[in-house]
Parts: structure tokens; sequence; C-alpha cells
């Protein structure tokens, strides 16, 4: 349907330019703020293609704490604008264009031949609902959740003492 | 009926943005926020191939379906590991600020030969 | 063969285990333990050499030959660690060990306040181990592993006082120019292995006698053979044009002049052309400008030797004309001549010098003879000695250097290349050799003894100043070295241990040449050179004596044959010339020296342009020195060692340092501690590896 495509036209352009914005600007406040905008496109989108919960989850710890704990960051650092520095030569002469041959690549490839790949319908209400996320979360995939839990719980420890004031 | 190649060039027009915002910034807070937009980037790709692969069903090498919504499982293991390295990420940033007083990248820089 | 093996490789080997022990503990070891051991294996390998020249003596199989082991084998070439004994190679084992063991004898006496005493016996027994090693070869290969050794033992000995420049230059100059020659033997060498495919004497000389080659041949492989040997015989006997290194070479202590540059191993380029006759007899050319350059040196060192004031000097140039009498011989095929007169000559060439030497020990290290005199009533047993070698070296009979001398200007005389030319040069040269002998004895002996003054009346010294007056003056300080400490205030004679060889050298100088007294004076035949008869022939050696009395002459019809009735007159005739030629030289050398003494010096006065360009050897080195060593120099300091080697080679090492370190700075700007660029390398080989995989596996 037409307006699915408008939509995700829209959307997309909103995650470009946040994306862009990004970049763009110069104090890391505002590049946080762009961000925000761009999970929050994203969550959209997700709920596009149909993944409610991920979008409910893109929002919740993305978008809320993820970026919160940036901001919050910024502002306890008092990062200020950026200087201009003498940078790296490197990062721009071989970087830069080393990344815009591969997106240029891929880009090429999916015009050129992503016809034979099929489309997106926004489907069933039944697809990607927390339900199913759960059965598979908690019984095929049980040992790497754990794992992950064990990995936040050394991730707090490690923030924790990394954070920590020479006394 | 948006095709998926859509969806997938702009996961790399996402992609890219963030590798450029890695190499070009000198900020390390904003280096890390094209980090996680290079995340974010890829996560997109994974639900969308996520949707297709419910409505064209696909098979693994070995001859089992492909479980579709194992997309988004993986998604959220992505956020998880996503979550605790910026964390500790950020934990290591306020500890080097302390010593070197500068957010800027290319200050730190006496790991050299 | 049925007679028992000699074992000949012990008479070389014993001088070698001399010189090891001395050279590796003789440090350690008092000048009396020293001695004895260079004596001992010298005087062995004397005892071994005679025993194998008496075993050998009333016939058997000669040559004898015997082959140690194989030393190369290189296709179908090999050449043997071989010796052989005939009789031109006992008369020259017996000539090198037994005045090499006198004069041995001789330098435990005069060497014996010397620091360095155990070097010296090491170099002297390493010298004895290579000319034996040098006569007794039995292919050409292994004489010249000796003649290069005996060329390294005398730039040893030469440069034996180091620390003195000109020594060490001398030394330097002798091995040089003997390389020189060393060439030309090399290029002979060669040529024999690429005919005849062997270097073993028995084989060349047999392939050659059985090849039915004729001297009709001319300009031709002989030719060459014969030229390139006779140019190696030219460095290490001296002869023109290589004769420059033998003056030099009395830098060395006097014992060492006597035995190698006067005894043996100058002769050894006579014994290798008198080796060689059989390939000098088939080329006739090349024998006309061995008896050349014979000819020419003889004369030429003649006029050198008249004006010099270091005695041995004099001596040193009187060798280089003697040899050339000895090369003159070879030149005109009377090989035994030859070797004969080089038996005579090391008896009174070698007590000329030890003489002198005695002579330079009892003024406490004076070798200019203006500033002797008068020392025959001071040293009267030196001085006795020293008048037998005179007059045998002048010829006058019955002394040994007559009847060798007049055997050579003999058999010159009919020789038919300009026979009669050669034969006048040659007596010119005997009255030349005469005179300036007995000026040497008038100067040393007679007169009153001015030590320290220079006669003014002499020959005018300004223009020799430099060169003789500095090097007399340098060698009074080492030649004798530690006479002042030694409290020689006044002439006295030499210890016996000194004397005794000189003895021993002066009666043979006598008697030695009655061995060898030609047919038409006593009636019978020529001992020596009927002795050698069957090595000068140019068949193969064979196991038949020649019972028959042979002349000993060759194919080639050089002489006019044997002497017969009427020839022995005119043989009388020949003889009685050199003989009055000694005489008028013997006559201008006492009006000269010892009646006027003025008149030498006015006489260089009135011809003081030809007297300056005598007095300074025509100035050849000089000119050897312009031609060839400073543009040498030049184009191997520019080019080869700036050139080549700075700039080529250390550049290419250098270089490839260099270039690695630059590399290696090159690569390490990547380690630049800066995130970004890590992370743009890290980016870009993400891409390229997902190009790849593009590239590749998504072929569809």
């Amino acid at each position: 349907m037409i307006i699915h495509q408008i939509l995700f036209i829209i959307f997309g352009i909103i995650c470009v330019a946040g994306a862009v914005n990004l970049l763009v600007q110069r104090h890391p406040i505002n590049s946080a703020l762009s961000l925000v905008v761009v999970m929050a496109s994203l969550a959209l989108i997700y709920l596009l293609l149909g993944a409610e919960f991920v979008a409910a989850i893109q929002v919740i710890v993305y978008a809320g704490a993820i970026m919160v704990l940036f901001v919050f960051v910024i502002m306890l650092l008092n990062a200020g604008s950026e200087e201009r520095t003498r940078g790296s030569h490197i990062a721009f002469f071989v970087g830069v264009p080393g990344v815009v041959v591969l997106a240029g690549t891929v880009a090429w490839l999916l015009i050129h031949s992503g016809g034979q790949l099929g489309s997106i319908k926004i489907s069933a209400s039944d697809f990607g609902n927390t339900q199913d996320i759960a059965h598979l979360l908690f019984r095929d995939f049980l040992l790497p959740f754990e794992i992950t839990s064990v990995l936040i719980l050394i991730a707090i420890m490690g923030a924790v003492v990394l954070g920590r004031k020479e006394s | 009926m948006v095709p998926l190649s859509w969806y997938l060039i702009l996961s790399a027009i996402l992609f890219s943005l963030g590798v450029f915002g890695f190499l070009l910034k000198r900020n390390i807070i904003t280096i890390f926020m094209s980090i996680e937009l290079m995340l974010n980037a890829v996560n997109l790709s994974f639900v969308a191939f996520a949707n297709y692969w419910n409505t064209h069903p696909a098979k693994l090498a070995s001859g089992a379906n492909v479980v579709p919504l194992s997309g988004h499982v993986f998604v959220f293991f992505v956020m998880v590991v996503a979550a605790a390295e910026a964390a500790v990420g950020l934990a290591i940033i306020i500890s080097v600020f302390r010593t070197r007083e500068t957010l800027n990248v290319d200050q730190v820089n006496l790991l050299k030969l | 063969m049925n007679q028992p093996s000699l074992n000949l490789w012990v008479i070389p080997l014993l001088p070698l285990i001399g010189a090891a022990i001395n050279g590796l503990f003789g440090r350690r070891f008092k000048n009396a333990v020293v001695s004895t051991v260079a004596l001992l294996f010298t005087a062995a390998s004397l005892v071994w050499a005679v025993h194998a020249v008496w075993t050998l003596w009333p016939g058997g199989d000669r040559p004898y030959i015997e082959t140690v082991a194989t030393w190369i084998t290189a296709g179908s070439f090999s050449a043997p660690f071989g010796f052989y004994l005939d009789q031109l190679s006992m008369i020259m084992v017996l000539v090198v060990t037994g005045v090499g063991f006198l004069i041995h004898v001789y330098s435990v006496g005069y060497m014996a306040h010397e620091g360095g005493f155990y070097r010296f016996f090491t170099y002297l027994n390493l010298f004895m181990f290579f000319m034996l090693t040098l006569v007794l070869a039995n292919n050409y290969l292994l004489m010249f592993v000796g003649w290069e050794g005996v060329g390294l033992a005398s730039y040893l000995l030469i440069g034996f006082f180091f620390q003195k420049d000109s020594a060490a230059n001398a030394g330097k100059k002798a091995f040089i120019v003997n390389r020189i020659g060393d060439f030309g033997f090399l290029i002979g060498m060669f040529l024999i292995i690429q005919h005849f495919g062997t270097l073993n004497y028995a084989d060349v000389f047999g392939k050659i006698a059985s090849g039915h080659y004729t001297p009709e041949l001319g300009w031709g492989l002989f030719t060459a053979i014969g030229l390139c040997l006779l140019f190696g015989a030219t460095g290490k006997s001296a002869q023109v044009p290589l004769y420059v290194w033998l003056p030099d070479a009395m830098e060395g202590p006097t014992p060492v002049s006597a035995l190698i540059h006067a005894a043996t191993m100058v002769t050894a380029g006579i014994y290798m052309i008198a080796r060689s006759h059989a390939i000098f007899n088939l080329a006739p050319h090349a024998l006309e400008i061995v008896a050349i350059i014979g000819c020419l040196t003889a004369i030429f060192a003649a006029t050198m030797g008249i004006t010099q004031t270091d005695i041995k000097r004099v001596l040193a140039y009187s060798t280089i004309s003697q040899l050339g009498y000895m090369v003159l011989a070879c030149g005109v095929a009377a090989y035994a001549a030859g070797i004969f007169h080089l038996m005579t000559h090391a008896f009174f060439k070698a007590l000329l010098f030890l003489g002198a030497g005695s002579v330079i020990h009892a003024v406490g290290g004076e070798q200019d003879m203006r500033r002797m005199g008068g020392l025959r009533k001071k040293i009267p047993i030196t001085f006795w000695v020293m008048t037998a070698a005179t007059f045998a070296i002048a010829g006058f009979p019955p002394f040994s250097g007559f009847f060798s001398k007049d055997e050579i200007l003999g058999a010159a005389f009919h020789n038919h290349f300009g026979g009669p030319v050669l034969w006048v040069i040659g007596v010119i040269t005997a009255g030349l050799t005469s005179f300036y002998m007995f000026r040497l004895w008038f100067m040393t002996f007679f007169g009153e003894y001015k030590p320290g003054a220079i006669d003014e009346g002499e020959e005018a010294h300004a223009a020799s100043a430099p060169a003789h007056v500095a090097h007399t003056a340098a060698s009074h300080s080492h030649g004798h070295a530690d006479d002042e400490a030694h409290g020689h205030g006044h002439v006295h004679e030499s210890p016996w241990i000194m004397l005794a060889p000189l003895v021993i050298l002066a009666v043979l100088s006598v008697v030695g040449g009655w061995v060898g007294i030609p047919q038409f004076m006593s009636g019978g035949q020529n001992h020596f050179e009927h002795f050698l008869a069957p090595v000068m022939e140019s068949g193969p050696p064979t196991s038949t004596q020649a019972a028959v009395p042979v002349t000993g002459n060759d194919t080639i019809s050089t002489h006019a044959g044997p002497p017969s009735e009427e020839n022995a007159g005119q043989e009388w005739l020949l003889a009685g010339t050199s003989v009055a030629a000694a005489v008028i030289g013997l006559f201008f050398a006492w009006l000269l020296y010892f009646k006027r003494r003025d008149l030498p010096g006015l006489i260089a006065a009135k011809i003081h342009g030809i007297y300056l360009l005598v007095l300074h050897k025509y100035y050849i080195d000089e000119g050897y020195g312009a031609i060839f060593v400073k543009p040498l120099l030049a184009l191997s300091t520019v080019v080869f060692w700036h050139g080549v080697d700075q700039g080529i080679i250390d550049g290419l090492v250098n270089g490839a340092g260099s270039t690695s370190k630059g590399i290696g700075n090159e690569l390490r700007r990547m380690q630049s501690g800066n995130i970004r660029s890590y992370a743009a390398w890290v980016a870009v080989g993400g891409a390229a590896v997902v190009a790849i995989m593009i590239w590749l596996g998504v072929g569809k």
C-alpha cells in the first residue's frame, strides 16, 4: 500500500536527517539529542515492520536509558564545543573513501538486484508479539539470556570500579 | 509494499554515517554516539529480515527452517550488549577525563611508537 | 725400483718442524735453546740430504722419483706431492743445505744481540723448508709452492726490522716484484698443462722427447712457454727488468742477504731454467732472449756497482751481475756451466756477505766503506777470507770463480747467435767485476781507519747524501742495533762462531772449482759437466747411465762441437783474455783506491753528469715509480677505493640498511596512537573484505 511507502519514506528521512545532524553539530549535547530523534524514528520504523516488542524496548532501553546516560555524562564532564585540532589525515583521506566505497557497493548491489528480494508487508498482528518472543527467549535462547545477565553484572562492576575516584 | 532493499539501504546509510562520525569527530562522546548509531543500523537490518522471513520462509544450510523471530531476539541481545558497553565505555571516558582533562581524542595518543 | 726408499720428503720437513717449534714456543725460550733447535733441524736435513745423495751416487735409478700423496686431481689433471732426485737436484740440495747450515751457524753469533731472535730463526728455517721443496719437487706445481714460499720468507726476512719504514717497504717491494714475475711463471705453467696435460717433470719431458718436436718450429708453443718461464725467472733471480728489489733487499740482516739473496733463493730462477732445458732447447728464439737478458743484466749491474759506497749494496749489484752470467750460460744452452757457476757463486758470494757482516760487526754497525779502511791488521781472519772470496769472484785462477766464469765465457763465444758479442760484453763485465770488488777490498782493508769522517777526496757524495747517508746512518742504528750498549769502542774480530763458517766457505771458494776443470786444461774430462750430462740431454731420463763420456752438449748445435785439439789453443786464448781482464780491473782498483786516492774524486767531477746517472742507478726506480706505480696507485685510489668500494659496495650495504630504516620509518607512522587513524584502517580493511566477498561470493 502506498501509505506504507509514504510512512517509510517520512520516517526514513527523519532518521537520516537526525544522523546527519549528529555529525554536523559541534556541541555533543546537540548530537545526543539528534541521536534520540534517530532512535525514536527507528522505533517507528520497527512498528511499521510489525516488531512491537522491539520498538518498545528500543524506546525504553535505548532512547530512555542509554541516551540519558550519555546526556548525564556530557553534563557531568561539562563537555564543551569541539575545538578544531589537528586531526588525523589518515582518517579523512583513507577512511572516508573506504566507507563510501563500501556503502556505495552495497547500495548499488541492492538497487541492482534488490528486485529479486521481495517486499515487506505490514504483517499480521500476531507477528512479533511479546509472547512469541518470550517463548524463544526463555526456551531456545535461555543460555545466551543467562549469559547476558552475567555480562550485565560484569559491566556494572566494571563501571563502578572505573568510575571511582582515586583515593 | 516496501521493498526489503529499501530497508537495507537505509540501514547501510545509517551505518556509513555512523562510521563517518567515528572517523571525523573529535569528541570522544560523540564518537561513542556514532558507535550507537552503527548498532542501531544493524538492528534495523535484523528486524527487516525477521519480517521478510516471516513471509518468505527460508531454510538454513542444514535444512531446518529459519525461525523468523530470532531476528528480534538477536536485536534484544544487541541492545543488552550495547547497554553494557555504553556503561563501561562511559566509565572509561570519565576516568580518562580525570587524568587528561580533555575529551579530545587526538590528545590521547601516548600509545604510539 | 729396487733401491730402498730414500724418504726425500723428510728433507724439507725437518726445517719446517724447526720453524714450527721456534715459531710457536720460541718466544719463551732462551737464545741458546732457539738456536739449538734451529741448528739441529737444519743439520739433520743436511745429514739426510747427504745420505740420500750418497745412496744414489754410484748409479742406481736416476732420477729417483717418489710420490708421497696426490695433491690435486681435477679431471684428467693431477698433481702429486712428489720428490725428484737427479744429478741437478743433488747439487742444488747439497748447496742449499750445506751453505744454509753454515749461515745458520753464523747467524747465531751475528744476531746474538738483536731482538726477535726466535723470529729470525723461525723464518730462516721456514725459508729452508720452502727452498728444499722447490729444488726437490717433481712437478712444476710443487716447485711453484716452494717458489712462492721463498718469496714469502724473503719478505719476512727483508722486513725483519719492521719498525723501520725502509725495511718494511723493501720487503713489500721484493714481494710485489717477485709476484709480477710469478705471473709469467703461472702463464707458462698453464701453457704446459694445456699442451701436455700434466706438470710432472718426468711426464712433460718424456712427452717432449717422444713427441718428435723439432727446433725448426720457430716461434711457437715452446717459445711462448720459454718466454713465460723466463719472465718468472727474471723476477726471482733479479734480472732485467725485475731486478729492482734486490738492492733494496739489503735492508735485511746480513745473513739473510747471504743466504737468500746470494746463495739460494735468487738461484731458483736459474734452477728452473736449467730444469726446463728440454723446453728451451726446442725454442731457439727464447734462448736468444735469455742470453740477451743475462748479458745485459750482467754489464748493467756491474756498472752500477762501481759507484756504490755501501758495502752491502756493492755486493748486491755484484750478485745481480753474477746471476746475469748464469742466465747467459743458460741462454747459450750451457746449462751445466750455469749450474757450476751457481755453485761456486754460492760459496764465494755467501762468504763475501758473511765477511761483510763480520766487518760491519767489527766496526760497530757502520756500512759505508768510506768510513772504513785499514782494517786488515785489526781483523786479520776476516781479511784473509775476504781476500780469498774477492780473488774468487774476480776470476783469478786457481780459485773457483775462474773455472766457472771461464766456462760460461767460452760457451758464449761459441754460441751461434751473436757469440763473440756476448763474449766481449762478458769479458768487459769480468773486468768491471774485478774492479769494483777490489775497490771494495782496498777501501775496506787498506789505508787508514777513519770512522765518522767522509773523505772529501772520495766520490762526490752531495747527491748521494740523502739516499745513502741517511740509509747508512739509519742502518748504523739498527744494523747492529745494540752495539752502543755493547761498549764497542774499538774494532774487534768476530767470535769464533761467526768465523768458523767463513773459513769453511773460504776453503770451498778456493777448491770448489776444481771439480769443473775444463777438458782443455786437464786433459781429462770436465767432471762436473760429465756428472750433469745425463740430465742435460734432451732425452727422457733413462736408467742406463752414459758410460761413454758425453760432453753434455744438446741436440741444438749451439756449440762448435766438442773441444778438439785445434780448439784447445783457442780455449787457452779465451781463458787468458778473461784473466787479463781481471788483472786490469785489479790494477785500476789499486791505482784509484790505494795509490792515488784523489783520482776518483777528480774523475767523478770530470764526468759529473754520467757519474750522477750511474750513482742513482740510472733512475730506473724513479722511472718504474712514475710509469707503473703512481698510475696504478691513482687508479686504485680513485676508481677502486672511492668508486667501487666506497661508492658501490658500501653504498649497497649501507643502502640496504638505510632503505630498511626508511621503510620502517614509514610503516611506523601507522602506529600513531591516534584512535581515529586506527579506526580508519579498520574501516578500510572491513570495506575491502566486504568488497572482496561481494565480488567473489555473490556470483549468484
